[in-house]
């Protein structure tokens, strides 16, 4: 019964948080950046603006254009609610382990990409060329990070890899810090950040994911948007969860427990989110042709770490 | 063709033009015209700007080695005339907007397609011989580019930021650029038909305002052509309050300008420390000269109003802080790989390439072209000052963000020398009534803009001509992104920073 009420409270969660989080990174950046910017909340007021306004189709678009919006933001949002972010004692967490996360993510960049092609327009084949080469580095390097971790914890269920984690079964590992440098560029590259995509470009032609959504308005721009915010919450929350779990509720710990959760998880968010804005103004974009050295290298660090867990054994 | 021959020696075949000051004018036939498009092919003169008249064609020279200044005219009554494109190719563009203009056929030139002329107009040349046009819009070719697997990105004119407008077409292999070619002319706003007939100062506010970001030079650039049609005197004072919002200008364009590079690299903070310098001077301004961008400052017969004691000192007080904050900020720049990662070895523009365009101001400067209209030609009070002339040869985004950098340092020093050297006196003087021409060259924070007036013995403006040094930019930048990748464009174009407004006139 309470599995399934904080399963409820998950799915909830996850979307009304995303996009105070990324309110707060654009807030922090602007900070950093000596301007005041606007309030956290902003991208709330946002959402609900463009849910108001209507959506122009090109007439070139056909139904995956229109659908594409939709299957995104579900595709994060499930593959949001099977990350343990406060509790481990979630429905569906043992239905789904990470190799399902890294689909369903791959599902909703398809999509995306589908309808970056499906109008017709330069730059959305552009963007969308551009967010496959990256995917296609960015997801055997996310493959190399699981592989790792489920080598180290038996498992590739996330509730199960905490429970692992949190029974003290782990010391300090060179494969853990690896795997975590792994995912945070896979992180970076996925949700479009600096220095492989510039979520706050006006410049067309540099743009990734921005270019393959420019034809959108209104409801599905907010879908797109919303999906973004919560794919950002998700790697935040996975990262946190992995490789930070104190804090998360086990099963049977109760309410107060759950609460002692909710409160580690949002100060971990905040953590990661203010870490992200300085890093982020703290460096330029790269290249183009530099995706493959940096992603590339994300790849080599989580191969690295599961090699290493063989050394170590033999050793 | 004669071997060694120098510009004046060449025009003075030619039928010396009365009254044209401060540079001689010379009306040439046309078979002296087609001897000086063919004598181009071995002297090294540099085309400073071409415009033309309903039946006449002119073309301001530089004698590259002398540093001599001269203008060519001709006839044209047939309305066609031997095209300099044919051996200058920044002269190319000139000429298919003279055709659009004046309706003067550039014979010869292989690229006969309108340019500033989409086919909205209400008239065709309206400088020329103005007809009614109803013909639609024109079809317009874009060069192509063949091969496998290319693809043709068009961007604009309407930018996804507040930008101004322009079309850019890139034929692409991949990410790789194979040609861009540029459209533009949709800024058209008629300032020469504008300055035709109006008196000498509501010319000037026009003048001021060709483009925005270089107010003060182009206003410059007019009273000083005015001046010498007049050949009028200005107090010595007048120079240097001139030079001093001249240098205010350009501080201001160039902080700004660095920032915005840094910018599109996605480096946000840069913009915000030069947004910041850059405001300290627009403020100062504001305080002492009445106008942020000292605009309509600079009027023919001086200048509009006086430096007084408090305004002085304001200005000796922002010189350090201005240092100060932009030392660290070119520290900012200097010690963060990821940027100099983007700007070193991007967008290349060769030495011979700047030279063969004729290329002035930071992008001319950065491809080893040593020119600076402070210096060559020199007008006061430049020759009383003490500046240096950064070059590189590089070329790359690189090095005009190092050249802007230096000039930055340099016109803080000028300010300086300015402050403690501002002779006394009046700051303006009437203006006489007399016919004459005259043609002025400035440096602007982009180059050199020339401006050549044709004045009635009424005072006002019968004929006008400004020339942006952005003509010759655009054609480079073509050439600086190819072989460059796509995403590399907004970065290269943001080095350059040509004058949409100045060159569609």
């Amino acid at each position: 019964m309470n599995a399934m009420l904080w399963q409820i409270l998950q799915i909830i969660l996850v979307v009304a948080l995303a996009p105070l989080v990324t309110g707060y990174v654009r807030w922090v950046k602007a900070r950093l950046n000596g301007r005041r910017g606007p309030v956290p909340i902003q991208p709330y007021r946002d959402l609900y603006r463009l849910l108001q306004k209507e959506a122009i189709v090109a007439h070139s678009a056909s139904w995956i254009f229109r659908a594409a919006p939709y299957v995104t933001f579900a595709s994060v949002w499930l593959a949001a609610c099977i990350v343990p972010t406060f509790t481990t004692n979630m429905v569906l967490a043992p239905a789904a382990d990470l190799i399902a996360l890294v689909a369903l993510l791959a599902v909703g960049r398809f999509w995306t990409a589908l309808a970056g092609m499906d109008v017709g327009t330069a730059f959305g084949g552009l963007g969308a060329s551009r967010e496959m080469l990256i995917a296609s580095l960015a997801e055997p390097a996310m493959l190399m990070v699981t592989f790792s971790l489920s080598l180290i914890s038996g498992t590739t269920a996330p509730a199960q890899i905490v429970s692992f984690v949190l029974a003290g079964n782990v010391g300090v590992e060179v494969s853990l810090g690896l795997a975590l440098a792994a995912l945070v560029m896979v992180a970076i590259a996925e949700n479009g950040r600096i220095p492989i995509d510039n979520p706050a470009t006006h410049l067309e032609l540099t743009m990734v994911h921005e270019a393959m959504v420019l034809e959108y308005s209104g409801r599905h721009l907010a879908m797109i948007e919303a999906a973004g915010m919560v794919r950002l919450t998700l790697f935040i929350a996975l990262i946190a969860t992995l490789f930070a779990p104190w804090g998360i509720a086990q099963p049977g710990a109760g309410a107060l427990g759950v609460l002692v959760g909710m409160g580690a998880f949002l100060a971990k968010t905040f953590l990661l989110a203010s870490t992200l804005a300085v890093f982020e103004t703290s460096i330029a974009k790269m290249r183009v042709f530099r995706y493959a050295d940096f992603l590339g290298g994300a790849l080599l660090l989580g191969l690295l770490a599961t090699i290493f867990l063989y050394v170590s054994e033999a050793v | 063709m004669m071997g060694n021959v120098t510009l004046l020696e060449f025009l003075s075949m030619g039928r010396e033009v009365a009254n044209h000051r401060p540079w001689p004018r010379y009306q040439l036939d046309a078979k002296g015209w087609r001897q000086l498009v063919e004598q181009m092919t071995v002297s090294n003169w540099e085309i400073l700007a071409e415009w033309g008249e309903p039946a006449e064609v002119h073309v301001l020279l530089r004698g590259e080695d002398s540093g001599a200044i001269a203008v060519a005219s001709h006839p044209c009554p047939d309305g066609a005339f031997f095209a300099l494109g044919q051996v200058r190719p920044a002269a190319i563009r000139l000429e298919r907007a003279i055709r659009d203009l004046w309706g003067l056929i550039p014979e010869g030139l292989e690229d006969q397609r309108p340019w500033l002329d989409h086919g909205h107009w209400r008239v065709t040349h309206p400088l020329g011989r103005p007809r009614q046009y109803d013909g639609g819009r024109h079809l317009y070719k874009f060069l192509t580019a063949e091969g496998d697997g290319l693809h043709q990105i068009p961007v604009g004119p309407v930018h996804a930021g507040v930008i101004e407008p322009g079309h850019f077409r890139f034929h692409c292999q991949g990410e790789t650029v194979v040609r861009l070619e540029e459209r533009l002319g949709y800024v058209h706003k008629g300032i020469e038909g504008l300055l035709a007939g109006k008196p000498i100062l509501d010319a000037a506010r026009i003048a001021g305002r060709v483009s925005g970001d270089a107010t003060v030079a182009y206003a410059i650039a007019f009273a000083r052509a005015v001046e010498a049609a007049l050949g009028l005197d200005i107090p010595p004072r007048a120079h240097w309050l001139r030079a001093l919002m001249a240098e205010l200008e350009r501080i201001a364009n160039h902080l700004f300008d660095i920032g915005a590079i840094c910018n599109d690299a996605a480096f946000a903070i840069m913009l915000s420390h030069m947004g910041a310098l850059r405001e300290k001077i627009l403020a100062a301004n504001h305080a002492i000269f009445g106008h942020r961008l000292l605009m309509d400052r600079v009027v023919p017969g001086g200048v509009s109003m006086d430096l007084d004691e408090a305004g002085r000192q304001r200005l000796a007080a922002l010189l350090p802080r201005l240092r100060h904050g932009f030392k660290r900020a070119v520290a900012l720049y200097d010690q963060t790989p990821s940027l100099l990662d983007r700007t070193t070895g991007t967008g290349m523009i060769h030495g011979t390439l700047a030279h063969r365009f004729g290329v002035s101001g930071f992008v001319g400067r950065a491809s080893s072209r040593s020119v600076d209209a402070r210096r060559m030609p020199g007008y006061p009070p430049y020759d009383d000052l003490d500046f240096a002339i950064p070059v590189l040869a590089e070329g790359d985004v690189h090095a005009r963000v190092q050249i802007r950098m230096e000039e930055v340092r340099a016109s803080l020093a000028l300010i300086e020398q300015i402050l403690t050297g501002l002779p006394d006196g009046a700051f303006l003087t009437a203006l006489p009534m007399r016919a004459g021409e005259g043609v002025a060259l400035v440096e602007s924070f982009r180059g050199e803009v020339a401006f050549w007036v044709r004045l009635s013995e009424t005072g006002k403006v019968v004929r006008a001509h400004p020339h942006d040094p952005s003509w010759f930019q655009w054609p480079l930048l073509e050439a600086a992104i190819e072989g460059n990748i796509v995403a590399d464009f907004p970065l290269c174009n943001k080095s350059f920073n040509c004058s949409y407004s100045g060159h569609d006139l």
